[in-house]
């Protein structure tokens, strides 16, 4: 009786201990959400005021002037580069992470390593060099170019995510449709791709991401064409600290909004897939 | 609907080599049991005849076809996968359906199909589920409905029956066997259970280390093992094996084990007097060693040897007993139910028409 009791004060002990640890964890991502979309709405004189910590007077003042500056339209313009970085990058990674997984070739491991060494070049190295050509080829403030620079840096990462998604679905599915009447091809679209489009989902989410914040490229290769983190860059970073915050609240929404919609979707096909 | 014919297969993986040069006739219509141990290239034979591996060296044929360089599809057959591969992501119902749709077979005859195959495996209740609802040896039935609903010209299948209990595994092999019959598939049925090769197969090829020891009906791999391997992978409890000495006398052959002598038919002399001074391995199947009081009625010839019991399993049809005769422990199969202290004396008696002789050197049957 009396051991029982212990190891059940133990059991519920961990529980509580795991939960405090969860709470922390939230706490810890969530806080500076919560802050700057409080402060991204927050009247001038409550945000300047010293009593006041959680503001109490709203107003819609901020963003809208970083509309007025065009941040809509560097929305757009990220999504539209956000989604070409995903069609480029799965397009060439996708083959290429099916070849990792399925085929035993000649210098498989060092190609996979040199793939992910591409990762090690500092941007910054590059990035002159690449204005110039961009220049050259007429690439320079177009979206397209931005895409290009972003498939270039996603492309690593989608080629090892893809490559170790293909490698989880056996290969006697793929073989079973091969023995039943499936070509090579069949067999990728109707089997494997089903079995692969959650893991595939998450890794387009993670480009999308990938592309949405980076600022760095997309600030040195556009000019007119500005992506929403390179326009926060040049058009907010000077203002004062709550249209900072309303930029921030800008740019995280619509990430969030991408996020949420495609977790949704996710969540529905792992339930089948899994198992 | 076609004859399989293996020609020199060859299959290696780096250094390991799976499948070590075999040579293979399927008859067309024929219930053919690949029988071996684990790891023996049994799956690999059948993955290569399904044309999803191709051999280093040799040539499949299917009837007059060389398939040896046809993908999957152009060779028409079905398999049944040893890790199952129902597909995940269709229901029970659609994985069946899925090879009859790829072949644009009408809608209700697919239906019908369906539903047949379900019935004769017992899943009728699962069609909704998807495969992770499902045990281990529900899929298992599923990955069988699969391949029998199509009309191979050739069935293979990889441990079909490994998953399910005792009861359902009977029933699934008289199921298969009749169907099989029925639709007169050319089947090759891979397994480690020699029951179930006993039972379903027309013939046995018995492999060991990628090559094929013995091919032969069920009753000539048990009667007639070719070699050492062969005698002793078929049978439970295992043949007993033990070395002698061959010397002819004038009307016998002997075979001379050190604790006792066997003497043989004077018939055998001719087979034998090759090996004379030689030393040889002899094999007796423990259901032919029989306890003094117990020989049948039908046994012609005997030898008699007194051993002291050593160990007993008594499995209630059956008693195993371990008897020591000096510098041997033979192990006897005893129908029935008997019970013998251990410790305690037993003569028993070897039935020497059932006697096998095998070269030391190749271990390959004499007699
Ligand atoms: N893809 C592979 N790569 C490397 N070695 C392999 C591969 N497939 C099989 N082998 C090796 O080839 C040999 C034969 O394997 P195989 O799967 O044909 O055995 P099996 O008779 O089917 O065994 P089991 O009864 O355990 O299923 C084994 O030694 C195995 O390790
Ligand atoms: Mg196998």
């Amino acid at each position: 009786m009396v051991e029982k009791d212990t190891s059940m004060v133990k059991y519920y002990l961990f529980k509580i201990i795991i939960a405090g640890l969860v709470i922390i964890a939230v706490l810890w991502v969530i806080t500076p959400f919560i802050i700057s979309i409080l402060y991204a709405f927050s009247d001038p004189t409550d945000y300047y005021s010293k009593e006041i910590i959680i503001p109490l007077h709203y107003t819609y003042e901020h963003v809208r002037k970083l509309v007025a500056l065009g941040a809509g339209t560097a929305i757009i313009n990220s999504v539209i580069v956000a989604l070409m970085t995903i069609a480029l990058s799965f397009a060439l990674g996708l083959p290429a992470g099916y070849a990792f997984a399925r085929f035993v070739f000649p210098g498989k491991d060092s190609l996979k390593l040199f793939i992910i060494g591409l990762r090690m070049f500092p941007i910054i190295v590059i990035a002159v060099p690449l204005v110039s050509l961009y220049i050259r080829l007429g690439l320079s403030d177009s979206l397209l170019g931005v895409a290009l620079a972003h498939t270039a840096m996603a492309l690593p990462f989608v080629i090892i995510i893809t490559s170790s998604i293909f490698a989880g679905i056996p290969k006697e599915l793929e073989e079973a449709g091969l023995i039943f009447g499936l070509d090579r091809t069949g067999a990728f679209l109707r089997i494997t791709m089903p079995l692969a489009l959650p893991g595939l989902a998450a890794a387009a989410i993670f480009t999308f991401i990938m592309s949405w914040n980076e600022v760095f490229i997309a600030a040195v290769l556009t000019l007119t064409n500005r992506t929403l983190p390179a326009f926060i860059l040049t058009s907010a970073m000077a203002a004062t600290d709550f249209i900072k915050f309303a930029a921030s609240f800008i740019m995280i929404l619509p990430a969030m909004i991408f996020v949420f919609i495609a977790r949704r979707y996710l969540i529905a096909m792992w339930g089948i897939t899994l198992r | 609907m076609v004859d399989v014919k293996l020609r020199g297969i060859v299959k290696r993986f780096g250094k390991t080599v799976a499948v070590n040069g075999i040579d293979l006739d399927v008859r067309d219509g024929e219930f053919i049991v690949l029988l071996g141990p684990s790891g023996c290239g049994k799956t690999t034979t059948l993955r290569i005849i399904a044309g999803l591996e191709k051999p280093d060296e040799g040539r499949v044929l299917f009837g007059d076809r060389d398939v040896t360089y046809l993908p999957p599809r152009e060779r028409n057959v079905s398999m049944v996968f040893q890790s199952y591969a129902v597909w995940p992501h269709m229901r029970v119902y659609d994985n069946i359906a899925f090879p009859l749709k790829i072949k644009k077979v009408p809608k209700d005859e697919i239906d019908k199909k369906v539903k047949w195959a379900a019935e004769l495996l017992q899943i009728s209740e699962l069609l909704n589920r998807y495969p992770h609802q499902l045990s281990g040896g529900q899929r298992q039935r599923v990955a069988v409905a699969r391949a029998i609903v199509v009309e191979p010209a050739v069935l293979l299948m990889d441990e079909p029956l490994s998953n399910l209990d005792a009861l359902l595994r009977v029933k699934m092999r008289s199921e298969i066997k009749k169907l099989q019959r029925r639709i007169k598939v050319t089947t090759i049925y891979v397994t480690h259970d020699q029951v179930e090769a006993m039972t379903m197969g027309d013939r046995i090829a018995v492999m060991n280390q990628g090559k094929i020891e013995q091919v032969g009906r069920p009753d000539e791999i048990y009667l007639k093992p070719a070699n050492v391997f062969v005698a002793g992978f078929i049978g439970s409890p295992q043949m007993n094996f033990f070395d002698a000495t061959i010397y002819i006398e004038k009307d016998k052959a002997v075979l001379d084990v050190g604790d006792f002598k066997l003497g043989l038919n004077k018939d055998l002399i001719e087979v034998l007097k090759d090996y004379e001074g030689k030393t040889v391995i002899v094999g007796i199947r423990p259901e032919h060693i029989y306890p003094e009081n117990l020989i049948p009625s039908t046994t012609k010839k005997v030898a008699k040897v007194e051993g002291i019991v050593d160990f007993v399993e008594e499995l209630g049809s059956d008693t195993i007993v371990h008897v020591n005769t000096g510098s041997q422990i033979l192990v006897l199969k005893i129908s029935g139910s008997h019970h013998y202290e251990i410790g305690s004396k037993l003569v028993i008696a070897l039935d020497l028409d059932k006697i096998h002789v095998f070269r030391k050197d190749t271990e390959k049957a004499i007699i």
